[in-house]
This record gives C-alpha cells, sequence and structure tokens, in this order.
C-alpha cells in the first residue's frame, strides 16, 4: 500500500481536519482554498470508507429539510457550489428529478403540506401531480399510486468521485492527507497536539468529521461528549442496469418523523438503488445486510414499479448513519479551544459537505485563527467520469482492454487510479474509483485480473501471496 | 452479401458454443463470419478449467483448460473465420447490428444474423442475498480458477465451499492442489447435487459435508474471518475461515439480451428461442450455456454446432416474421429449452429435436408434454435437481397453437 509521508516534525498545520468522508474531503477543501495549511488524517486505509461509502447518491433540494434548520441551508448552500463547480471538476449531474409518492388517501393528503414545506424552504420548482399525469412521465410505475409531488431539482450524482474531487484539489494546494492515522488524543495548549496512529502532529485548529465516531473524537479531543452518536444502519439493493429505462426518476415515499423511508432511484452508473432501511444499531462498525430484508427491498420495489419483480440483483450493500440522540446536525463551535465539530450529519452528507465546508470556515474566520496563505483560486482538477449517461473511457481509442466486462473498466482508467495524486488505499478504493468489480457478475472474470494489476499497492491485498511468504 | 454490412453473422463469444457455430457456418459455406469475443484469447468458459477434460466429442481428444482453447483458435484460423479478440459487445441494436468496445474505440458492426453465445456464470453472493459483511474472498468458482489458471495466485487458503455441484468438487480439487485446504463443504439442499463418484470427493479428502446448511453470516472486516452455518437440525455452527467460494448456480451472461429488452425465459434468465435457436428477434439467434445453464462444453460445441446450420439455412430467406408460440411450464420444473415454437409444417431443419428439461427440486411423479391440450408424451420417475432431462419433440409441436408441460406428482 501507497503510505503518504509523514509531515516533518515542527511543521504547523493551521488547520487539521480528522475524518475523510464527504465533509471531510470538502472542508479540506475549501479550507485549502481559504489559504490554509491543511491536514486531513483518516483512520481507514482509504478516505469514504465509514459513512460516505454507502449512501443514496442523491444532491437533495432541501425540500423535505426541516424549515429554518442549519441542514436546509447547509444543504441548499452544498447543492448551489456543486451545481456551480460540477462541470469545471467533471463530476456527473444527472438531472433525474424525483416524486414523492401517495400509494393511500391518506398520503396523498400529506401531498399539499410537503409541497408547501418546499416551497417554504425556498424550493419553488416542484408542483402537485395526479397519479394519472405521474405515470404518463414514468409509465412502469405502479398503477396504484394515487398522487405525486414533482420536485424537479433532485438530481442523481456520483457519491464517491465528488469527495474524491473535493480532496483531491485540497491536494492540488498542497493539504497533506494521512491515511490509516487514526486520531488517539489531542491536547490544546494554544496550539493542537495531536496524537495520531502514525505520530504526532501540530495544528493550531482542529475540525472534527469522523462522522461515525464523532463523539468519540471530541472525547478524545478532551471534549465532554455533548451529543451521542446512534449509528442507524440502511441496507441497500442494487438492480442490473436493465432496470433502468424502468425508472428515470427518483421515487421516494411520503416521509415519516424518523427516515424519508425506502427510495427507488436511479444511479449515476446506470443501475438502479433500493433502499436505504434505517436500523438502530449499536455497532458502528459492522452493517451487515440480511437476507430477509434484501428479499423485502425486492419485493418492495416491486410494489413501486412492478417492472422491477424478478429484476436481477448487481450488488448488495449496508451503511451507516451517524444520527445522534436528536434529529438535528451537531455542529458545534470552541473558539477558546479554535475547534469545530461537524457531527451527526446523518443522511444528507452529500449534498450539504460542501454547505458544511462553507460554514465552517465562516465559523473558524470568527475564531481569531488566521490561515497563514492567501486566498487560492481553485486549481483545475477534472475527475475520470464514470457515469453513464457521459462518456467513459471504453468509448475513446487506445484504452488498453477492458478490464471489467460489467461496467467496462478499461486498464487505462485502473492505471490512472492506481497511480493518481490520492491512490486507492484497498480494494473497495479501488472500486469507488473506478467501477471495476461493481457490476452484474461482482468480479467473476475480473477479480483474478485486478488482483494483478494491484498487486503491492493495497492493504489488504486480494491474494494470499503474501501471506504464504 | 449487401454493402454496409460488415459480414453474413457475427457470433459474440468464442467459447466452444460460439467457435463451433463459427466452424459450420465457414463449412456450409457462409462467406463471412465475424467472431468477437471480449478476452484476448478463444475457449471461454473452458479456459479456466486447469483441470477438467474437454474436447473427446468434438475432437475425439482431450484437453486441458487453455490447450482446448488454442485448438478452437488453430480450428478457427484454418477455417477463415473473422476472428476480433478483445471485442465487447456493449449492446445489441437492431437488425443484426451490434455496438462493440475495443482497443481501437467504438463502433456498429452489422449482419444479417446475429448469433450469442455469451455462456453463463456463477451467481454471485449479491444475487444470492447471502447475509452477514462484505469482506474480501468471498468468490465463485470462476473467479477463483482465473486466480489459479491465469496468475497463479491463491484468493484464500482455508474456504468454506458453498454449494455441491459438479463444478463445487472441480472448486474443491483446484483449492487441494493449490495448497488451500477447505474448513467444509454445505449444501443448502437435503442432498449433494453432483452424482456419484463424484460427490465422494470432498469426503475422501476429509473435508467435513453438510447437507440442508445454509449460510446465514459471513464475518470480516477486511478479509473473511468466519461463516456461520445454519444446520439441517436448526443449530448455529461458525467455521473460522478465510474464504467463501460460491460454487454452481449457474446464471446465463445474457445481459446483452436484458438491456435490449429481450424476452427471457422464466426460470432460466436465458433468452428464449425457438425449435431453430431463433430468438423473438428473427435476427438474433442463441446457443450453448447462454440457454440453459450448464451442460458440458461438448454439448455447448454440438449446440453451437446445431443453431448455426439453422443459421445458414435462415440466410437465404427473410427474417422470420410468423409469431411464436410460447412453451408452458409450471414448477418443479425450472426451465424448457426452446421455450418458443414457430409453425415449420415439414418440422424440417431444427437445430433442436429434443426439449431439454431442469428441475428446480428432487420431484418424484408423472412429467408430461401436452400439445393442443392432448397428452402427447409422459414419463414417471424420479427427477433430480441440475440433471439433464430431456424430452422427444414430436413432429406434431411445429404446428401446435398451445405446447405445455405439466408434472403431476405421485
Amino acid at each position: 500500500m501507497a503510505e503518504e509521508e509523514f509531515p516533518t516534525e515542527g511543521e504547523v498545520f493551521d488547520v487539521a481536519i480528522i475524518g475523510g468522508g464527504v465533509v471531510g474531503c470538502a472542508t479540506a477543501r475549501r479550507f485549502a482554498l481559504a489559504g490554509a495549511r491543511v491536514v486531513l488524517i483518516e483512520k481507514g486505509s482509504d478516505i469514504l470508507s465509514g459513512a460516505s461509502k454507502a449512501n443514496s447518491a442523491i444532491l437533495h433540494t432541501g425540500f423535505d429539510a426541516p424549515p429554518g434548520s442549519l441542514e436546509l441551508e447547509l444543504v441548499k448552500a452544498g447543492r448551489e457550489e456543486y451545481l456551480q463547480i460540477h462541470g469545471a471538476m467533471n463530476l456527473p449531474l444527472v438531472e433525474t428529478g424525483a416524486y414523492v409518492c401517495a400509494w393511500t388517501g391518506a398520503e396523498a393528503d400529506a401531498l399539499e403540506a410537503i409541497a408547501q414545506q418546499g416551497r417554504d424552504n425556498g424550493v419553488s420548482d416542484l408542483r402537485l401531480i395526479s397519479g394519472r399525469d405521474a405515470r404518463a412521465a414514468v409509465p412502469d410505475l405502479s398503477d396504484r399510486l394515487v398522487a405525486a409531488v414533482e420536485v424537479f431539482g433532485e438530481h442523481v450524482i456520483d457519491p464517491w468521485s465528488a469527495p474524491l474531487g473535493y480532496l483531491t484539489q485540497a491536494m492540488a494546494l498542497g493539504a497533506t492527507v494521512l491515511r490509516g492515522a487514526e486520531l488517539v488524543s489531542g491536547e490544546f495548549d494554544g496550539l493542537w497536539h495531536l496524537q495520531t496512529g502514525r505520530g504526532p502532529l501540530v495544528a493550531r485548529s482542529v475540525i472534527n468529521a469522523a462522522g461515525l465516531f464523532g463523539d468519540e473524537v471530541d472525547e478524545r479531543l478532551g471534549f465532554a461528549r455533548e451529543f451521542e452518536i446512534r449509528p442507524r444502519k440502511g441496507q441497500f439493493v442494487v438492480l442490473d442496469k436493465a432496470a433502468r429505462r424502468h425508472v428515470p426518476k427518483i421515487l421516494l415515499p411520503v416521509p415519516n418523523e424518523i427516515t424519508k423511508g425506502i427510495v427507488v432511484c436511479p444511479t449515476a452508473f446506470g443501475n438502479v438503488l433500493v433502499g436505504p432501511t434505517a436500523e438502530e444499531q449499536q455497532d458502528r462498525l459492522r452493517a451487515t445486510v440480511e437476507e430477509e430484508t434484501l428479499d423485502a427491498l425486492m419485493a418492495h420495489a416491486g410494489t413501486i414499479v412492478p417492472a422491477l419483480a424478478g429484476m436481477p440483483v448487481t450488488a448488495v450493500y449496508a451503511g451507516l448513519r451517524p444520527a445522534t440522540e436528536q434529529k438535528h446536525y451537531r455542529v458545534l463551535a470552541r473558539p477558546e479551544q479554535r475547534a469545530i465539530t461537524l457531527g451527526g450529519i446523518r443522511s444528507t452528507g452529500l449534498s450539504a459537505a460542501l454547505g458544511l465546508a462553507q460554514y465552517a470556515v465562516t465559523l473558524h474566520a470568527g475564531m481569531e485563527a488566521p490561515v497563514t496563505g492567501p486566498v487560492q483560486a481553485p486549481p483545475p482538477v477534472t475527475m475520470p467520469n464514470l457515469a453513464e449517461p457521459f462518456e467513459r473511457d471504453w468509448q475513446r481509442p487506445d484504452h488498453g482492454e477492458i478490464v471489467c466486462h460489467c461496467e467496462l473498466v478499461t486498464r487505462r482508467e485502473i492505471e490512472a487510479a492506481l497511480n493518481s495524486d490520492l491512490p486507492p488505499g484497498d480494494f473497495g478504493g479501488l472500486r469507488r474509483r473506478t467501477r471495476a468489480g461493481m457490476g452484474r457478475c461482482q468480479g467473476f472474470y475480473c477479480n483474478a485480473r485486478l488482483a494483478v494489476l494491484s498487486q503491492g499497492r493495497l492493504a489488504v491485498p486480494l491474494d494470499t501471496a503474501e501471506e504464504e511468504a | 452479401m449487401k454493402p454496409g454490412r460488415d459480414a453474413d453473422v457475427i457470433i459474440v463469444g468464442g467459447g466452444p458454443a460460439g467457435v463451433a457455430a463459427g466452424l459450420e457456418l465457414r463449412r456450409q459455406g457462409v462467406e463471412r463470419v465475424m467472431l468477437l469475443d471480449r478476452e484476448a484469447d478463444l475457449g471461454g468458459a473452458t479456459r479456466h478449467c486447469a483441470h477438467s477434460p474437454f474436447g473427446m466429442l468434438e475432437f475425439g481428444r482431450v484437453y486441458i483448460g487453455g490447450a482446448y482453447g488454442r485448438r478452437l483458435t488453430r480450428e478457427a484460423v484454418g477455417a477463415g473465420l473473422d476472428l476480433r479478440m478483445r471485442h465487447s459487445v456493449v449492446a445489441l441494436a437492431g437488425e443484426g447490428a451490434v455496438e462493440v468496445s475495443h482497443p481501437g474505440g467504438v463502433e456498429q458492426l452489422r449482419a444479417r444474423r446475429v448469433l450469442l453465445a455469451t455462456g453463463a456464470r456463477e451467481k454471485t453472493r449479491a444475487a444470492r442475498h447471502l447475509s452477514g459483511d462484505r469482506p474480501i474472498g468471498v468468490i465463485t468458482t470462476g473467479t477463483l480458477q482465473a486466480y489459479v489458471a491465469f496468475h497463479g495466485l491463491m484468493p484464500f487458503r482455508r474456504p468454506l465451499i458453498l454449494g455441491s455441484e459438479l463444478v463445487s468438487m472441480s472448486a474443491l480439487t483446484t483449492c487441494l492442489s493449490h495448497g488451500a485446504r477447505p474448513v467444509a463443504l454445505a449444501e443448502p439442499g437435503p442432498r449433494l447435487l453432483a452424482r456419484a463418484p463424484f460427490c465422494w470427493a470432498p469426503r475422501l479428502a476429509g473435508v467435513p459435508v453438510f447437507t440442508g446448511a445454509r449460510v446465514v453470516d459471513i464475518k470480516g472486516r477486511g478479509r473473511v474471518e468466519a461463516v456461520v452455518l445454519k444446520l439441517a437440525d436448526g443449530s448455529l455452527r461458525s467455521f473460522d475461515c478465510d474464504g467463501l467460494l460460491l460454487s454452481g448456480q449457474f446464471v446465463p451472461e445474457a445481459a446483452l439480451s436484458l438491456t435490449a429488452g429481450a424476452l427471457l425465459a422464466p426460470g432460466s434468465g436465458a433468452p428464449q428461442i425457438d425449435q431453430f435457436g431463433r430468438t423473438e428477434d428473427p435476427w438474433r439467434f442463441a446457443a450453448g450455456n447462454l440457454l440453459r445453464p450448464i451442460e458440458t462444453g461438448g454439448w455447448a460445441f454440438r449446440e453451437g454446432r446445431a443453431v448455426a446450420s439453422a443459421v445458414a439455412a435462415d440466410l437465404g430467406r427473410a427474417a422470420e416474421t410468423a409469431p411464436p408460440v410460447v412453451v408452458t411450464f409450471d414448477d418443479p420444473v425450472k426451465l424448457v429449452v426452446p421455450s418458443l415454437m414457430r409453425p415449420n409444417p415439414d418440422n424440417r431443419g431444427r437445430a433442436l429435436k429434443q426439449f431439454q428439461l431442469r428441475f428446480t427440486r428432487a420431484a418424484k411423479g408423472k412429467l408430461s408434454l401436452h400439445l393442443d391440450g392432448r397428452e402427447a408424451w409422459s414419463k414417471r420417475g424420479q427427477w433430480l435437481p441440475e440433471r439433464r432431462v430431456l424430452v422427444p419433440m414430436p413432429a406434431a409441436t411445429a404446428t401446435a397453437g398451445a405446447i405445455a408441460f405439466r408434472f403431476d406428482a405421485d
């Protein structure tokens, strides 16, 4: 595994960010743009290995966020910035739109309030439509549909290339990224002295973006636990690309108090996603899938879009959301110690990340913690496109060979990922960067070839040759 | 050949069925036969198998793994097939066209007929809905064999093998001969699926065998650390292991047909074909293990040849317009090939002269074929899953308006 060089003793960073999830990556970028010398530490062998590895990849409008909430404000700010930068960074935006689907008269009665909340939240691009009109646009929707709210601005993005791009841009501005570096403890004496699994670091400020371990990291930094992470598991089923033409839009249920509910939605990669469940659990590490739940998700998908019944399953996964004992974001600023906690970002993190980053920089600016460098223009960082509606590498000549036939991943793409500024630390990271092995055969054909191409490059090798030696 | 066409026939897939089809088309004088394969070498799934012998039926001698593919290549080159390796068909277009990606870029290739011979693969962990963590080391036999045969690597040392088909026994052999020691072999069904003597292999090798055992949990953060089985008596037993080998439960590699919106056969998920190997799209044919997971390489070879013969005859005609009759069946029959029938009054030129059936589970009773409501054939017996069942196709089948298989349990 390629291990980043550890900073030399005596080096003082302006900002240390703890956690390489989507929030940490976006925050690193925003601070780097503001001129800060940034270090980001991540305990996993790759970034995006906690809550950010599994989500529904929707760029939300905030139409259903709690009115007046910080979450709403940051979702909108984050979305706005994504729309501004995605073109230059070659990050995809699949403009699907969404239906909030009412399946009963009672649910249909709730739609007007949902639409009104959306308008109150500043999302005016929505409308109430009849079940018949909804089915005219999405003919494969079940005829049980009573009515829907159409929200035009709900879109689908690539949940991994985006944060990877944010962090790559931060690195282009000199940010240091340390993986396999768990925060052990932190002490503040005018400067932060952080002990990590890979050695000591010194920084003027700290940002806790530790996701599922947000409360624990606060404690390790010497703060009282002001919130408690209560992991909420979400299981997902990814359906074959053949399902995509039946699901042109994001299909949301009428939400309840606890969860946005189970979504049937297209992915940027051309599949259809069904999930997530919302299951409270204690364990912050294990996110298991369960046969009965997966069966139930499939059955559910068939009730929404009957053509999905019997559709082949491409992948299943489970993720943990860093929910807390309260519903809202837990953003804490401690100006005396120059510390900011971005906690409890439970389900809208992908949409809000860039907004959270802006907010963190604003909070930080009020802390008399000057950054040492000048404001920077965004360096030109373009990400390889993995999204289906746009041109992929296999469509261009001289790609070498197609290694993963299901997702049409080329050798050139795999080599580019392995040789990038932030190469994958583990197999999951390689999959997220290239989509290799993510398709319908789940590596039947390419897994062995990937083992060869990635030999000596990943924390957990695919083959066992090293164990033998 | 009309201008603007790249071939008379495009064959997709260079395993036994695809190559055999190409050889037969050339033998029958079809001028331009193009064979596309996404890999660098011919052979298809046989390339993965460093152990099983192939070639007895078709070439009169035995080849092992890659050697069989090399023999196919010699035959194909000798017969003048237009071989296009590293050509991935990414989509099926209408009227004999296919979209292709190759190292030079993308292009559309057009022919008068397309023959799909894309084979089968094993069902994935995701498609099986197996519970638990998702660590490294949960792989299929095909993947294991690719590690061993292509790269000399091993993905684990102490796997648990799930499944008891013939391929599961191959998996066991591959493990044992490459330094891995399976901790157990688990079969969810009540008995081992492979025939004797193959099913004796685990016990002979001292590997514990559990029937009626389901995987209920997979544990491991990086690599697999343990697999939990629910045994036939309902008890749970955890096995320390570093891999889970998913063997068998083959599914057709029918993605191209599926994404093209084609009719897939209930039970198998394969493209539906008629007695000529023709799909509901009259420009498109299919043969080999794509139709019916799975048969031997020799069977696929002969099937490819037979369907090619029907394709050659079809080239001389306008594309078939008659709508097919759908062959119906119920549980415990899992699949029937062919599942379509097109009118064929003289009953000549069929590629498939028998129905091939599979059962979902062991069943005792009478299997019968009904044509227009009248019983045309029947047989009583004990029927086992994953075993070849052949039923004669009476001449009247080709003109029947309703074709149904029935099963009456004893």
